[in-house]
């Protein structure tokens, strides 16, 4: 899009150009995701995942509204609704299992996403706003994936509720008011359950929508790449289409063959077996859990147990929208002027160690509060904190990098030169072979 | 175009003040703020809770089948609330812990009705995350203290529904109430607690 040589939009038929002149909408796609979008051409795989993360979004809306013909969001039918979309409804086992395991797909291609780009730096200027964007998102898809999961009103779906919007009566003096305004009434209820399922159906073309800036501010410097450096010339780069659709396709695909082996063969396996019980407002279930995708903050918001100048529950609830707040900053956190952990020794180390970290949050807050639990939440809530705001101000400041390559095509295209050079068996010749490449 | 150019380069040379235009601006703005604030205000009222829920906020409830260390639970506004007929040495225990060492410093005298300190009627929602908290049931955990005990996070409420170990910030909170006869109590009675 911004680079010189990128590929003009020229219509080929006499139809095309008769839109063109009127509405540029295929110009518009050609230039987004087709051959006039000139991509770095070392891209690794770990790059296939925001494409992934459009097709599950994609996924979940298909099957969303489909759900919604044969859902009742009334506290008497929502249950019943759901096991007769499972039972009744043509397809309707398929259908909702793979809603059910799309949002827990959504989140694992998104969590890779994300993490790709703290490790390749993507966040770095002149990114900060797609960063951002992206961050925006991922609280939509959060709020998202809490709604939905009350829609079928089983016993984790109300209870569910009942703490997520009890995070909120944690604030003093409004918090109260608050806590009955999102509800609707003093307790989860019918107001609640039909406005999250208009909010969960409204919820994900938002999220559509903030999807389009994130790719409009993305394409405005082009995408990064695992050496971080910029792109400088044309052979630095490939046109999107065919190269990366085709890469997207087959990956794409592969990544669905699993999805398609949780939907069909473990469909329940991410879910929790209590919602399956109907909702009940008088017995909390033995222990309330969220959806696995939200352990690492419920760890967090279980980790503060002592009043400390404000209430304890006060201070989790801090802690835990701190924890994604932070993310924010997290361009100006982060010194460094190389952008790909692959050239820095030191952060690569701690960014492992970081996700290490975040695997044990994600223990403790699917886990029972026992004392155990709640200290390893505690140890690993304090590393999370202290990853980005004391070490990594620190790494950037004291590490020093791996040297650079000079550009995308002496790193990507590494050996060419010697490797398409005469082998010197039956002519040698000092001059091509250079393998200084 | 010459005149409107050299018209506005009159207003310039005039100085500072305002113009009527900018006043205009200003006022148009300002009035379209306002109506846009206003039509948000129904947008944002409409969440609260509706007249037919407002009007669950008073139950009576039949306490004459409660023996003594036996508790109920009853719903208020959609929340369960727990019921319970004290005994003596439960009264005593609670009598017995010095206000000092509470997280929330408040008597059984405080939190029940003159003459009536057998009668623990709080709201069964932990402070903590909204759980409902165990001991009514006959046989079930009522945690360290015999009071209450919440199974989500480990709260523990002693026999005057008083947070005494957990995340719980407060006590179990006393609704409004009032006792109609002996055996007949109005929970949500206004302005008697």
């Amino acid at each position: 899009m911004s680079f010189a040589w990128a590929k003009p939009y020229e219509p080929k038929s006499a139809f095309g150009r008769w839109i063109d002149a009127r509405l540029p909408l295929p110009r518009l796609v050609y230039g987004a995701v087709g051959g006039g979008y000139p991509v770095p051409r070392n891209l690794n795989y770990w790059w296939n995942f925001g494409v992934l993360a459009g097709v599950f979004l994609t996924i979940q809306i298909v099957t969303g509204i489909v759900l919604a013909m044969w859902y009742y969001s009334s506290v008497d039918g929502a249950f019943n609704s759901v096991e007769h979309i499972m039972r009744d409804v043509n397809a309707g086992w398929a259908l909702r299992y793979i809603h059910m395991n799309g949002a827990s797909f959504f989140f694992i291609v998104t969590y890779i996403h994300i993490f790709r780009g703290i490790y390749y730096g993507s966040y770095k200027a002149p990114r900060e706003l797609v960063w951002m964007l992206g961050l925006v998102i991922y609280l939509l898809m959060m709020a998202t994936a809490f709604m939905g999961y009350v829609l079928p009103w089983g016993q984790m779906s109300y209870w569910g509720a009942q703490v997520i919007t009890g995070f909120f009566s944690a604030f003093p003096l409004v918090g109260e008011p608050l806590r009955i305004w999102l509800l609707g009434g003093y307790a989860p209820d019918q107001a609640t359950l039909t406005r999250f399922f208009s909010l969960h159906y409204l919820l994900p073309f938002v999220i559509a929508g903030v999807v389009i800036l994130h790719i409009w501010a993305l394409h405005i410097p082009g995408s990064s790449n695992p050496t971080g450096v910029d792109i400088k010339e044309e052979r630095d780069t490939l046109p999107f289409h065919p190269f990366y659709t085709a890469k997207d396709g087959w990956f794409g695909a592969a990544v669905l063959l699993v999805f398609a082996l949780f939907t069909y063969f473990a469909p329940n396996f991410l879910g929790h077996p209590d919602n399956y019980i109907p909702a009940n407002p008088l017995a909390t279930p033995a222990e309330i859990v969220p959806e696995w995708y939200f352990w690492p903050f419920y760890a967090i918001l279980r980790a503060f147990t002592v009043d400390f100048i404000l209430p304890a529950k006060l201070w989790g609830v801090l802690a835990m929208f701190a924890s994604i707040l932070l993310l924010f900053f997290l361009p100006w956190l982060d010194n460094s002027a190389v952008r790909s952990g692959s050239y820095r020794p030191l952060f690569k180390r701690f960014f492992w160690i970081l996700v290490v970290n975040l695997i044990l949050l994600g223990w403790a807050g699917g886990r029972a509060a026992t004392p155990v639990v709640i200290a390893v939440s505690q140890l690993a809530t304090a590393y999370y904190f202290a990853h980005f705001l004391i070490i990594l101000p620190l790494i950037s400041k004291f590490e020093r990098p791996l040297p650079l390559p000079d550009s995308i095509s002496t790193s990507a295209l590494h050996g060419e030169r010697s490797e398409t050079a005469p082998a010197g068996i039956t002519r040698p010749s000092a001059t091509t072979a250079t393998p200084a490449e | 175009m010459a005149t409107q150019a050299s018209a506005e380069g009159t207003d310039r040379a005039a100085g500072t003040e305002v113009r009527r235009r900018d006043f205009l601006n200003v006022a148009a703005v300002s009035f379209a703020g306002i109506g846009v604030v206003a039509v948000t205000i129904p947008l944002i009222s409409q969440m609260n809770p509706p007249a037919d829920v407002l009007a669950l906020a008073e139950v009576e409830v039949d306490i004459s089948k409660i023996q003594t260390g036996q508790a109920i639970k009853t719903v208020w506004r959609k929340q369960p609330v727990f019921i319970r007929n004290l005994t003596p040495q439960e009264i005593q225990a609670a009598n017995a812990v010095p206000l000092g060492e509470l997280r929330d410093p408040e008597t059984l005298a405080g939190r029940t009705k003159p003459g009536k300190a057998n009668w623990l009627i709080t709201l069964g929602v932990c402070t903590h995350l909204g759980c409902v908290p165990l001991g009514v049931g006959e046989g079930e955990n009522r945690g360290p203290f015999g009071g209450y005990f919440c199974p989500c996070h480990g709260s523990a409420y002693d026999t005057a529904a008083r947070i005494r170990t957990g995340p719980a910030p407060t006590n179990l909170v006393v609704p409004e109430y009032e006792f109609v006869s002996d055996t007949l109590v109005r929970i949500g009675a206004g302005g008697t607690a």
